[in-house]
């Protein structure tokens, strides 16, 4: 079977040591997870991790048994990428220096629509949110400017359908 | 200074914990004790109704509560320190897991404030039993404990039963506060039955009405669920022929008309050749073991497979279902029998019988009849059929000696066949039988074990010596580790490579632990010496000299198809 990315979101209780039993079920059928986010759901004690992967749709169907089947997870989903709305989020940090470079912010601001969250005097950090292939084409820009930092969260997802998570409690 | 009546309701950790033990109907304990489960063995002191067996190891004390919980149908309670003491529950831990069975495990902890600093005897047993439990939580806080104990044994022995680990401070287990204990039997994260789907059990029941050739095959589900007698009423009502994995042994009567033997690597011709041949498969309550399925490739493919299940995530795991009916077995096989029709199958039961007598001619009669050469294992077996009637529990180790007491141990009654099937842990039996005969003590129990696995727990005398259980200790004794062995002479050219023993005088062993026993190595001795040992009062072992070099056939050789199976090695 071919290969695609998954978007799994798992909804659990929020307890210590539930992310720890949710990679194991990853290690043990040996699925590399490409991106991880976790944060509270629209639910009120309910935490909701963000897990791609990119597998056959066979193996992803096991695994999401096998994360279901923990006794405090309530439900994981599993959706292809038309199934969700996704984004990321990506922070540059650059010499401040190089903001003076001619035509440098304009491109930015006009093409790579980025945010500037902070100018000091040695620094400046960009934001830039948006799917991986944006906040990349921004990163390879920014490659031969002396970039200082990167880093790019995990993938947030929502779905298309309109299950409510409430409807499977 | 008088004290207050909210101060005389409090109670320490360890007392709470006592407390929540008796409040769930536990009368005995399997466990060792150490540093830091000390004040919960302080309380015990104080709590003679909470009987505790002390073992010689902690995995003897863990595969002893499984064997309580196996036949008793209970959940199994133990105890263990930290550190070594936590670490040595991991292979029974995980042997629970793997086979179903539902036991509750404390483990004493290093004190809060020290967590994390690499104190004596600290092992973060949290992370490491995580991947084989249902479910573990470390208790700091001593107001959590009876919360978290109720959800402790519900988490076990409901739905697809496990083990569950509850890992406690020494500070909570000495901090007091008061007790209250509310049984759970709801948790929102937590379905453990499915509900039933009637409109599966309509397309299940419309595809068996209409097969030629159907076939039942089931595992240890019926008996965790208790539907021994659904699974007989749905039989023989519709007549047809089932077979069992070895889990699933003793949930049907042996000599049952519609009992067609065992399935997998070393079972009965007959339904190993049948699941190839069968235009349905109907699986109750098991899991398509890779030992039960051989290569997936060729297993069943010309069938459509019913599966009847708790878990849902055992569904196409292995084998593509073309109906999965989720639920507890009870209630699913009443469910299905009722849409059922009544049938017979004479041509194709017919052919189960004809497959038999070819196994008969070819294996059985040898193994069990043999009139030249040593002793064979299945001959002791027959004879401890004929002896007891069938109504012993059998526990057995892990290896040949297993795979001939499955095929060939006779049951009349349920949950008297105790081994470890999934995880395969040799040095099981005699810590389980201990715990066999404690959970059912109105009935004989027989360990039946190999000279190998007898040595990997054999310090478990002591606690046989110390309970007074009544255990047959039958060690079938051919000097090897005879699976391996017979794994080297079939794919690895008889290069036996350490798999040779040179055995203790077991007999004088266990005459250490003040336990009877003798050696027999003569066919006519055989008889007597059963005798011997079935009829003395209490704990007996029995060393046979078996055959060194014997094999068991049939055989589904790795990667095979059930249909590949082989009568012997040509």
């Amino acid at each position: 079977m071919s290969k695609r990315y998954y978007t799994l979101s798992v909804f659990t209780e929020n307890k210590i040591g539930l992310l720890n039993r949710i990679t194991a079920m990853f290690t043990r059928q040996h699925i590399n997870i490409e991106s991880i986010a976790a944060s509270e759901s629209e639910i009120d004690g309910i935490h909701r991790y963000t897990i791609v992967v990119f597998e056959d749709k066979n193996a992803v169907q096991k695994l999401v048994k096998q994360i279901e089947k923990q006794v405090e997870v309530l439900k994981a989903f599993h959706h292809e990428e038309e199934e969700t709305v996704f984004q990321e989020i990506a922070l540059y940090k650059l010499p401040s220096k190089t903001m003076n470079k001619a035509g440098f912010m304009e491109e930015l601001i006009r093409n790579h629509n980025v945010r500037l969250l902070s100018v000091e005097e040695a620094f400046m950090v960009l934001e830039k949110t948006g799917q991986r292939h944006e906040t990349q084409a921004l990163l390879n820009y920014l490659q031969p400017y002396g970039l200082l930092e990167f880093v790019r969260s995990g993938r947030v997802a929502v779905t298309k359908p309109m299950a409510t998570l409430e409807s499977y409690l | 200074m008088s004290v207050s009546t909210e101060e005389k309701n409090k109670c320490s950790g360890a007392e709470a914990l006592m407390r929540c033990l008796l409040a769930e109907g536990t009368e005995l304990i399997f466990g060792y004790p150490g540093g830091a489960i000390m004040p919960i063995y302080d309380a015990l002191y104080d709590y003679p109704e909470l009987e505790h067996v002390l073992s010689r190891h902690e995995q003897g004390a863990i595969h002893a509560a499984q064997g309580y919980a196996r036949s008793s149908g209970r959940t199994g309670v133990v105890f263990a320190t930290s550190g070594p003491g936590a670490t040595n529950l991991i292979t029974g831990i995980a042997d629970a897991m793997i086979d179903s069975t539902a036991l509750v495990c404390i483990t004493g902890q290093v004190s809060s404030k020290l967590l994390g600093t690499d104190a004596f005897q600290e092992i973060d047993i949290i992370s490491i039993s995580m991947p084989v439990t249902k479910w573990n939580y470390q208790v700091t806080d001593v107001t959590e404990l009876p919360e978290i104990l109720a959800k402790a044994f519900y988490i076990a022995s409901s739905g697809r039963p496990g083990p569950v680990l509850i890992d406690i401070t020494k500070d909570a287990q000495f901090a007091l506060a008061d007790f209250e204990y509310k049984k759970c039997n709801s948790l929102r994260s937590y379905r453990p039955v499915p509900n039933v789907s009637q409109e599966a059990i309509d397309r299940a029941a419309e595809i068996i009405n209409n097969a030629k050739k159907p076939f039942l095959i089931f595992g240890q589900g019926i008996l965790l669920a208790k539907a021994e007698a659904e699974l007989r009423n749905l039989l023989e009502k519709t007549g047809i022929p089932s077979a069992w994995t070895i889990l699933g042994l003793s949930a049907l009567d042996s000599d049952h008309p519609l009992n067609m033997g065992m399935l997998g690597m070393h079972g009965n011709y007959a339904p190993n050749i049948m699941t190839n041949e069968c235009d349905v498969l109907i699986a109750v309550g098991m899991r398509f073991d890779d030992r039960v399925t051989g290569d997936l490739k060729r297993y069943a493919k010309q069938a459509k497979v019913i599966h009847l299940d708790i878990d849902p995530a055992e569904i196409d795991k292995n084998v593509k279902t073309e109906v999965a009916v989720l639920g507890d077995a009870k209630e699913t096989l009443q469910r299905l029998s009722a849409k059922l029709d009544a049938n017979v199958h004479f041509d194709w039961i017919s052919q189960f019988h004809e497959l038999e007598k070819i196994e008969e001619s070819k294996v059985k009669n040898k193994d069990l009849y043999p009139t030249e050469g040593p002793i064979t294992m299945a001959e002791v077996i027959r004879m401890v059929n004929e002896k007891t009637g069938g109504d012993a529990i059998v526990v057995t180790d892990v290896g040949q000696h297993q795979m001939v007491t499955c095929r060939y141990a006779k049951f009349k009654q349920t949950k008297s066949k105790i081994t470890s099937g999934g995880l395969g842990t040799m040095g099981f039996c005699l810590p389980a039988a201990i715990g066999a005969k404690l959970g059912a003590p109105e009935r004989t129990v027989i360990a039946v074990i190999g000279d190998g696995g007898f040595q990997m727990t054999i310090q478990e005398l002591g606690t046989l010596f110390q309970t007074k259980a009544a255990v047959k200790i039958l060690i079938l004794n051919n000097e090897f580790l005879g699976m391996v062995r017979q794994w080297q002479e079939l794919f690895f050219d008889r290069r036996y490579a350490y798999t040779e023993m040179q055995n203790p005088d077991f007999v004088r062993i266990a005459s250490g632990y003040g336990i009877e026993g003798s050696t027999v190595k003569e066919r006519e001795k055989l008889s007597d010496a059963l005798d011997g040992m079935l009829n003395y009062p209490g704990s007996y072992l029995l060393e046979v000299m078996v055959g060194k070099e014997d094999n068991v056939f049939p055989m589904v050789p790795t990667g095979a198809s059930v249909s590949e199976i082989k009568l012997g090695p040509e």
